[in-house]
Formats: structure tokens, sequence, C-alpha cells
């Protein structure tokens, strides 16, 4: 793995110019290593090429699992375990378990979902994002390129970048340090000297 | 390609910028804390402290300080639990229900609406902790935990064991929905802060959020199934809670229409619930052009759709109390109509069916001073309508000769006074510590709403708009 990395990256306005310049900058031959925007665009997997998301079958099989749970736990208990007769029910009422096995379905589906997400996209609270552009979680919409990914020519990519409507492009290059950021080193950086490059002054 | 109506009004007024909704948001959090803020949040830790001092005397000293008798053994607390349960229903329709329908105006109430449907569960919640007499011991009592104090499992077939579980559940999933939309804005104020504490504090929250397309496309996967789980769960919830009562025995709670008459009414004072803060929200942080006049409307329009809902329900229990021919059943209804409890009910149904009436008049469900009043109305009167159902039906059970009267303690009042303590100290914690809209789903759906936009498109049948202001829209 290369220990410095060299990036461009492409700053544009407006959603739909953003959409449409993707979609010229990837048939122009450039690989975009990630798009970065404030809010969720919608079709920007598509004009990116992601595969869709398998989250809903993440939740459905935990939703499996929370139900069989529920199922054998409310059995084993009221009918195996400790039997008792309660207002003249049969031991093994399975009414009366619909309800819980329902709430543990949701339970484990949402739950099981939302842990695969922050696991799948690497998501914890002391993790150092890497940010291209400060100002992608506020207003603009950004594109990274990876130079060593693609065969063309920095010139020839700023070039493309310019003709899909980027109202700004430039390079930008990461040490090996600020690569694979580490936590210890942010929180010190934090309280010393305020954060990398990408980040605003600290006052 | 989305198309929307030339009829509606914009979601964002105002002429706002994505630059501008970030800073108007963002500002609130980054700014120091004003005196009005300071003035509240004292006055409800205050609240909060007064009456813990009685609801510790209460846990000391049993619930023998609250004034149940043995014949009403369920008064406020059940109460105030029901009437908590529902107000927090509303958040959870808010995101949930209509996002699945598409609801675009509901973005810049969500967050609001969510935080008040956690903090109101959390309120709801200490009513059966504290009931137990014994919370410290109440773990056995409530999950299935094995233990020697008698029956080894707790009973699956007890609606207040379901309650359990769909509390549990509802508190849980609320909250992991509600954070997770807060993840991005946490970023967002991450990279805006200027000093490190909060730098670290939104760095620690914001779980390095970089809003990379991939992430951004499983959220949106995420956030969808989340809604789709709780719909159904928000549903389930009002339900499981009516069938306490309706899985009884007791005349005016063994009813069929509980479930979705427990629901309509949760709904419509959650409603309330939230007018009533996102006008005071709105107001203290100027944010006139986020939620409009046309969000107040929508609520209001839910608000008259549930409290016909509810009135219809009252009508349709009295009617079956009667066609049923049961005449335990019917004595209930005429003692909640003219018995000694006769002003609760006129209260509520005064409160519930009548003033929501008001808002067909556009006049009234536009006006703000209407709005508010009206809002704190429907809750006293939902309130009123739990401890009619809770209190009349028991208070003159089969057995005449154990017919009496309830009336509430010190110790009932305060230790409902607590619970606003509560639920006040958090959601002013929440106002200023947390970005009250959610800024992402605002700028997404900002571009197809913005008044710019809102304009142009009329240009497409309005010539009457100035030159300068068209813009070239391809529909």
């Amino acid at each position: 793995m290369e220990k410095e990395k060299h990036y461009l990256v492409a700053v544009f306005d407006d959603q739909d110019d953003f959409l449409h310049g993707v979609e010229h900058i990837r048939h122009a031959g450039v690989k975009i290593q990630e798009a970065f925007t404030p809010y969720p665009v919608h079709r920007l997997e598509d004009a990116l090429g992601y595969e869709r998301s398998l989250m809903p079958v993440a939740a459905f099989c935990f939703g499996a699992l929370g139900t069989t749970f529920a199922i054998t736990m409310q059995t084993s208990m009221m009918a195996i375990d400790w039997p008792m007769i309660i207002g003249g029910k049969p031991f093994l009422s399975i009414p009366d378990f619909v309800p819980v096995s329902f709430e543990c379905t949701v339970l484990f589906a949402a739950f099981g979902m939302v842990g695969t997400f922050l696991f799948s996209n690497d998501l914890k609270p002391y993790k150092v994002p890497k940010i291209f552009d400060i100002r992608s979680t506020d207003d603009k919409l950004v594109l990274a390129i990876d130079l060593a990914k693609n065969s063309l020519s920095e010139d020839q990519i700023k070039m493309i970048l310019k003709e899909a409507k980027a109202e700004e492009v430039y390079r930008k290059d990461f040490t090996e340090e600020e690569n694979e950021g580490s936590f210890i080193k942010y929180l010190i950086d934090l309280f010393n000297n305020g954060v990398t490059r990408s980040s605003r002054q600290l006052s | 390609m989305q198309v929307i109506s030339e009829v509606r009004e914009p979601l964002v007024t105002g002429g706002k910028t994505i630059k501008d909704v970030t800073e108007d948001i963002c500002k609130q959090v980054e700014a120091p804390p004003t005196k009005l803020w300071l003035l509240c949040f004292t006055g409800s830790v205050l609240t909060l402290a007064i009456g813990g001092l009685f609801v510790g005397d209460m846990l000391w000293n049993g619930i023998g300080k609250w004034g149940l008798n043995k014949t009403v053994q369920w008064a406020w607390d059940i109460t105030n639990f029901v009437w908590w349960v529902g107000i927090g229903h509303a958040g959870t329709l808010i995101s949930a229900v209509l996002m699945l329908f598409r609801q675009k105006w509901r973005t810049s109430i969500n967050r609001a609406a969510e935080a008040m449907t956690i903090f109101a569960v959390m309120c709801a919640a200490i009513w059966p902790v504290m009931h137990m007499g014994r919370p410290w011991i109440g773990a056995y009592w409530v999950f299935p935990l094995p233990n020697t104090y008698g029956s080894l499992w707790v009973n699956f077939n007890s609606p207040l064991l379901w309650d359990v579980f769909a509390i549990g559940t509802y508190f849980s999933v609320s909250l992991v929905f509600w954070y997770i939309g807060l993840v991005p804005d946490f970023a967002t104020i991450r990279d805006r802060a200027t000093n490190a504490v909060s730098r670290f504090f939104y760095g620690f929250l914001s779980l390095g959020w970089d809003g990379s397309a991939k992430t951004w496309m499983h959220y949106e996967a995420v956030s969808l199934v989340l809604a789709g789980l709780s719909t159904p769960l928000v549903l389930s919830v009002h339900t499981i809670v009516s069938m306490d009562f309706a899985t009884s025995v007791i005349p005016g709670w063994h009813t069929t229409i509980f479930p979705p008459y427990f629901v309509a009414g949760a709904i419509f004072s959650g409603f309330a619930m939230v007018l009533t803060l996102m006008l005071v929200i709105r107001k203290v942080y100027k944010l006139e052009h986020y939620v409009t006049m046309e969000h107040i409307e929508m609520m209001n329009i839910i608000i008259i759709v549930t409290g016909s809902i509810v009135g219809i329900a009252y009508t349709t229990e009295f009617f079956i109390a009667w066609y049923s021919g049961v005449e335990y059943e019917q004595y209930a209804f005429i003692n909640r109509m003219f018995g000694p409890y006769w002003w609760a009910y006129w209260a509520m149904m005064t409160c519930n069916v009548i003033s929501p009436q008001l808002f067909w008049i556009k006049k009234i469900r536009t006006s703000l001073m209407w709005t508010f009043v009206l809002s704190i109305v429907v809750n006293i009167g939902m309130w009123f309508e739990r401890f009619v159902i809770i209190v009349t039906s028991l208070h003159r059970d089969y057995l005449p000769s154990s017919w009496v009267m309830f009336s509430p303690t010190i110790h009932d009042i305060m230790s409902y006074v607590f619970s606003f303590g509560l639920f006040f100290t958090l959601f002013f914690l929440f106002a200023k510590f947390f970005p009250v809209i959610n800024m992402a789903e605002v700028k997404s759906v900002w571009k197809e709403s913005n008044s710019k936009m809102y304009r142009a498109r009329r240009t497409i049948s309005n010539a009457d708009v100035p030159k300068e202001d068209r813009v070239e829209v391809h529909v």
C-alpha cells in the first residue's frame, strides 16, 4: 500500500449539476474515489454505479432471529420449564404470545440493522474522519479522485472536471499520518493546536 | 421526476440558501445560552427537584402516600402513564408514518417531535416503576429473569407484561432512529466548531461521519426500514396499552373498540403537544421560515381528523353500552356522564370533541394564538379522558358496598409535577445542545421546495412574476 495519497478534489454547488457532472466524469473514463455530500442526493448511487444497499436483508435476518427467539423463549418458559394454569388458559397459548413476538422482531430487526450499518460503514465514536473539503458537511457537493488509480494525467482529469461544471478543482495530498488517522493523535492535536489542515482553525 | 403541485406553498420560505440552513440551525447550538434559556432551564430543574422530594418521600414510605384505596387501585399513576405514552406517539407518526407517505413537510419538525417522543416515553416509564413500590427489585417482575420469588417466570399471558416489551422496544427503537438521524447534523456542527471541547464532543457523537455517497446510500435504506418498522410498532404500543384495560372485566373497559380509539387519541394528544412545543421553539429561535404556517395548518388538520375519530369513539362506546344490554356496562356510562365525576366527563367532551372542531375555520387554524391555546386545551382534555376511563369505571364497581370516591393527595400531584420537570429539563437540554431541525433532510428537500424555485414554477403558469425573478426550469 502506498504511503502518501494524492487526490483531485472537485467542488459542486447544485445537486443537478453534480449528478450530471458525475455521469459525465465517469463517461470520460475517470474513476471516482468517492462523493461527499451534506445531504442525501437521490440517484447519486446510480450515477456512481453502486450496488443496491443490502441493509433491508440484514433487517429481515435479524427480525427472523427475533421472532424465533421470542417464540422459543415464551414456549419454553410457559409450557415446558414451569407450566402454570393462568385463567384456565392452555399452557401453550399461542395468541397470547403474538404481542411479545412482534415486539422482539422489531427490536432485533432495528438493532441488528443499525449495528450492521455502523459496523459495515466503520462508524464509531473514536473514528477520525478523513475530510477532503470541509464544506462537504455544510453546503457543497464534493468529489474525490484518486490520482494513483487513474491512468489519465492530472491535467487531463482537471479538464474533464471543469467540463463537468465543477465550481472549483484543486489537488489535495494526504500524508501517511493523515491517511491512517489515529484517534490518540487526533485528541492530542485537538487540544494542542487545532486539527489537521482540513479542519477549521480553532479560536 | 418530482412534480409538485403549483398550489402547494414552499416548505422553506424567505429565500434561504443551503448555507443559510446550516447557519440558522447551528447558530443556536454554538451561541452561549441566552438568559431566557437559563431561566427556563432553571425553572425546569427546580420543578424536577421539588417534585423529586415528594417522589423520594413516596418511595421511602410506600405508595400509600398516594390517594389510592381498595376500590380505586389505579388512578393518577396510570392516567399519567397513558397520557405521556400517548403524547409520544406523534413524534413517531411524523418521523415514520409521514416518511413512508413521502410527506416532505415533516422534515423541519421531525427532529423536535422525535425528541419529544423519547422524553415523553421516559416520563411515562416512571409511573409503572413508581407503582411497583419497591422498584429496586422490579426487574424480576418485568423481565424474564430466573428468580426464587414464586412463579419462576413472568406471565406472558398478561397484557401488563406485553406493555413492558412494547414500551421497551418503542423507547429503544425511537432512540436509535432519532440518533441515526442526528449523526449527519452532528458532523456539520463538528466541522464548524471552533473550540476544542465542542469539536471533541460533537466529533464523538458524529461517529466519524464524512457524508460519503456510500454511507448515505446505506443510511437512506436504514431510515426507510426503520420507518417501516416503527409504523406498526407505534400502532402496537398504544394497542397494547389499551389492552391493559380491555382484557379486564371492568365495565367501561371491556370493549373491543379500545385499540383504535386509544391510538387515535394518542396521535391527537401528541400532535397537540408537538404544536405547543414547536410554537415556542419557532418563536424563540426565530425559525418562522422553516416551521411555516403551512406546517401549523397541516398539524391542525391532523388534530381535526383524530379529534373527530375520538369523538366518534366516545359515541360508539355509549351506543354499544346501550345496545349490548349489559346493565353494568350501561350503568358505567350513565355514571360517567351524570355521576359524581360528571365534571371530568364534560371537561373531556368539551376539550376533545368540541374544541378541535373550531379548526374547521381557516382563520382559527392559521392563527398562532388560537393554535397554541387549543393545543393546550386538547392535552387537558386527553388527560381527563384517561382519568374518566380509569377512575369512573373503578370507583363504582360490581359491589355497591365498596363504592368510594378518589381524591388525589399532594404526593399524587407532586409526582405529576415531577414528570413535567423531567420532561422540560430534558427538552431544554435538547433544544440548546442539539440541532432542533434536521438540517440534512431540510437541505435534501430544499431544491424542489424553496421559494425561489417555487416562484419559478409559478412562472410556467403565471406571467406576472418579474422577469429577473424567473428561473429556467425543466419539468
